[in-house]
């Protein structure tokens, strides 16, 4: 099998711009922590009603200034409804459903993760521009999806 | 039926056409009522349409994801395989399994469909659990995939035979690049099948609950290779057929059967990419995948050269130099050519926004926006599409023996189709980088400011839809118009590319399909050993699932 001079020069170039790219994502995993959101953490679906702190979701102050924001995604809404975020603060979300899958989604933010039953999610974002945030279900989840939205206030 | 075909085509290959046609036909039926569906979406979203109570949003997009994505291409990859087997291996033959395999196709897509209709099963064409469809939906499904089960085993019959009776000599090109298909495709489906294994027990009531992530990862160890099993439906087309439309050649058959084994080995142990945004799977896992995912681009950087070097090569024998002497060399006026050239410009777009959705960390920008829906209609929806209803007007006159009807209407359909799919799916890709969502039924969000800017761009996206489905209008006009309109006789024999340089020999090492198709089962289970491992050491919470719907 003979493979021509060109295609080793192509080949050559496109896998090196592969490296590159993948340099690059690698590069920023490591150095600057970027990566996609991952919980590790598990909860019983079918009792997240009764389990600390999603029985009582909402926004938390944390002692250095920043907070953790508990949602349950369900059927077809977001629990805390609407939550307001003084300008400028770190937030890390968790999220969590106990019925089917959803998403979890702000636009112009780099919040974007799913919620799947079983597990907890979690992502976290500081809010440097002031106004007023869509939280989308981007998961299809049942006849109400396109209703299944909440709003984020910073201030 | 019988002045459909021909008279003077011998009754083998007759028989053997009666068969091809039964998938065709049944794919362009999917893409034809897929594209009513689709329009009706694309207006309804756009806020454009004053649906009726009875319209169901989801219904229908779980109509029109299975039959394009399921439905239109696997009938289409299995009939054209199957047509490129049976004349390329020419020999008296019993077709009574084949007939068994697509009627287990078409039983298993009634079954799923009539649950859809029916409103049972409005879990789109993910199926994710625990969103809980009627069991037969699932049912139907698996039987879907059990029948193409039943025409890989037809085509390997014939691999076997061909080899057998000529001592081992290498299989022609075209058969060898369908058998790799569904080699591919086997070890993809065992995937969905090991799903299946789970959902049906489950849906019946006969277990309690579903492990969701388990399912997740079963269903996207098959869900990306889903996506190369179309790919490499096009590539068939594009390597074997594409350069008998201008009398070129094969650029490197070694190289064809090269990149056919890479698509083997690298399709299946990538499927994470599509999970990089759930709990449950270390960010390790997610990374390998990424890793493994470049990897899967080598194969189509070796195809992108290798065409364009068949079509320069012809050029340069034509006496033409350059890059505008060769585009003026190629035959722009042919529907054939001119589905596959186009597709493949599309294919471009697609590209670059594939390595933007694999890329791990960026995918957080669009995942599941519907700059995801632009990303896969300009990849199957482009390329694959495109090149399938191109082929469809080379392929119907070789089964009927009729010239195609209509064959201007040909043309115009495949460029119609092209700026069609670039109006839709660069609007969707932009109304997804503002926010847009994918698969949600038109809502403003009660006027939030970040809707008010993407919902011009869905109605542009409408737009490119209505020139899309206008173009499948006319796609089956001429399909269904050579079959019983015209009585224009055609040649019938196929005819496939042969390799630029007879001296081009195949490494016996590229031969042996199966033992490839061995080592591919054994990388999958390499890069999912570690993130399967993990789920199964937590605990695995059972959800009980539900209808939402
Ligand atoms: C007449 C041509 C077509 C039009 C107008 C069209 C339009 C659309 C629209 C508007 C959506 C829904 C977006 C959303 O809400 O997420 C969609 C989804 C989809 N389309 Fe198409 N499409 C066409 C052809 C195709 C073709 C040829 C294929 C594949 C072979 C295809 C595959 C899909 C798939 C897989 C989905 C996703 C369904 C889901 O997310 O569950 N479409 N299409
Ligand atoms: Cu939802
Ligand atoms: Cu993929």
């Amino acid at each position: 099998m003979h493979v021509h001079k060109y295609e080793r020069w192509w080949l050559t170039f496109g896998v090196a711009m592969l490296i590159v790219f993948l340099g690059v994502i690698v590069f920023a995993a490591i150095a600057d922590n970027i990566n996609p959101p991952t919980g590790m953490t598990q909860i019983d679906p079918t009792k997240v009603a009764q389990t600390p702190p999603f029985d009582k979701p909402g926004l938390r102050k944390l002692p250095d200034g920043s907070y953790e924001a508990y949602y349950v995604a369900q059927v077809f809404s977001f629990a805390p409804a609407s939550v307001t975020i003084p300008i400028g603060s770190k937030v890390t979300f968790f999220v969590t459903s106990p019925d089917v899958v959803h998403g979890f989604f702000i636009p112009d933010t780099d919040i974007n993760m799913m919620a799947v039953p079983g597990w907890v999610n979690t992502d976290s974002h500081t809010f440097t521009r002031a106004g007023e945030y869509l939280l989308i279900c981007h998961e299809y989840c049942g006849i109400g999806h396109q209703n299944m939205f909440a709003k984020i206030e910073v201030r | 039926m019988e002045r459909m075909l021909e008279r003077s085509m011998p009754q083998q290959v007759r028989n053997e056409n009666y068969l091809v046609i039964a998938h065709i036909y049944t794919a362009t039926a999917a893409i034809a009522l897929g594209a009513v569906f689709g329009v009706f979406q694309g207006f309804s979203r756009a806020g454009a349409l004053n649906a009726p109570v009875w319209f169901d949003y989801y219904r229908i997009l779980t109509m029109h994801g299975v039959l394009m994505a399921l439905v239109f291409t696997t009938f289409f990859i299995t009939g054209l395989s199957l047509f490129v087997t049976y004349r390329s291996i020419p020999r008296p033959r019993k077709l009574a399994l084949a007939w068994f395999g697509w009627w287990l196709m078409l039983a298993g897509t009634a079954m799923a469909a009539v649950t859809i209709v029916m409103g049972d099963a409005t879990v789109l064409y993910t199926f994710y659990a625990p969103l809980k469809a009627s069991p037969w939906f699932y049912v139907g499904a698996t039987l879907l995939v059990l029948g193409t089960w039943v025409v890989a085993f037809e085509i390997f019959e014939n691999v076997y035979f061909f080899r057998k009776a000529n001592s081992g000599k290498a299989v022609p090109l075209v058969v060898y690049c369908s058998a790799a298909t569904f080699v591919m495709w086997i070890v993809a489906t065992l995937g969905v099948v090991a799903e299946m294994g789970l959902l049906i027990p489950w849906a019946f009531g006969w277990t309690p609950g579903i492990n969701v992530m388990l399912t997740r990862m079963f269903f996207w160890y098959f869900g990306h290779p889903l996506v190369y099993f179309w790919i490499m439906g096009a590539y068939i087309i594009w390597y074997n057929i594409i350069p008998t439309r201008y009398g070129g050649n094969v650029f490197s058959d070694g190289l064809v059967r090269l990149t056919f084994i890479m698509l083997i080995l690298l399709s299946t142990p990538v499927g994470i990419h599509h999970q990089f945004m759930e709990p449950g799977i270390s960010p390790m896992w997610k990374m390998l995948h990424t890793i493994t995912t470049y990897g899967v681009a080598i194969p189509s950087f070796i195809t992108a050269f290798a065409i364009f070097a068949s079509f320069e090569l012809y050029a340069i024998k034509q006496g033409r130099r350059g890059f505008i002497g060769t585009v003026k060399a190629l035959p722009w006026n042919d529907p054939t050519f001119s589905g596959a050239a186009l597709g493949m410009l599309l294919f471009i777009l697609g590209g670059f926004g594939g390595l933007v959705n694999a890329s791990y960390s960026m995918d957080t920008v669009v995942h599941n926006t519907i700059w995801i829906v632009g990303h896969f209609h300009v990849t199957v929806g482009g390329p694959v599409a495109l090149t399938f209803l191109g082929a469809a007007y080379w392929l119907i006159p070789r089964l009927t023996g009729r010239a195609l009807w209509k064959p201007d209407w040909a043309l115009f359909q495949t460029r119609l189709w092209f700026f069609g799919m670039l109006i839709m799916s660069i609007s969707m890709h932009y109304a997804g980088l503002l926010g847009a969502p994918r698969r949600t039924a038109n809502v403003d969000y009660l006027g939030a400011a970040a809707a008010q800017t993407w919902q011009p761009y869905m109605l542009l996206a409408a737009v490119g839809g209505l020139f899309l489905f206008l173009s499948i209008a006319i796609f089956v006009a001429v399909a269904v118009g050579t079959l019983v309109q015209n009585q224009k006789t055609e040649p019938f024999a196929a005819d496939f590319a042969t390799p630029a340089s007879a001296a081009d020999t195949t490494p016996p090492l590229l031969q042996h399909l199966f033992r490839w198709g061995v080592v591919a089962l054994g990388l999958a289970v390499l890069a999912y050993a570690g993130p399967l491992g993990e789920l199964l050491r937590h605990p695995g919470y059972l959800a009980p699932g539900m209808r939402t719907w």
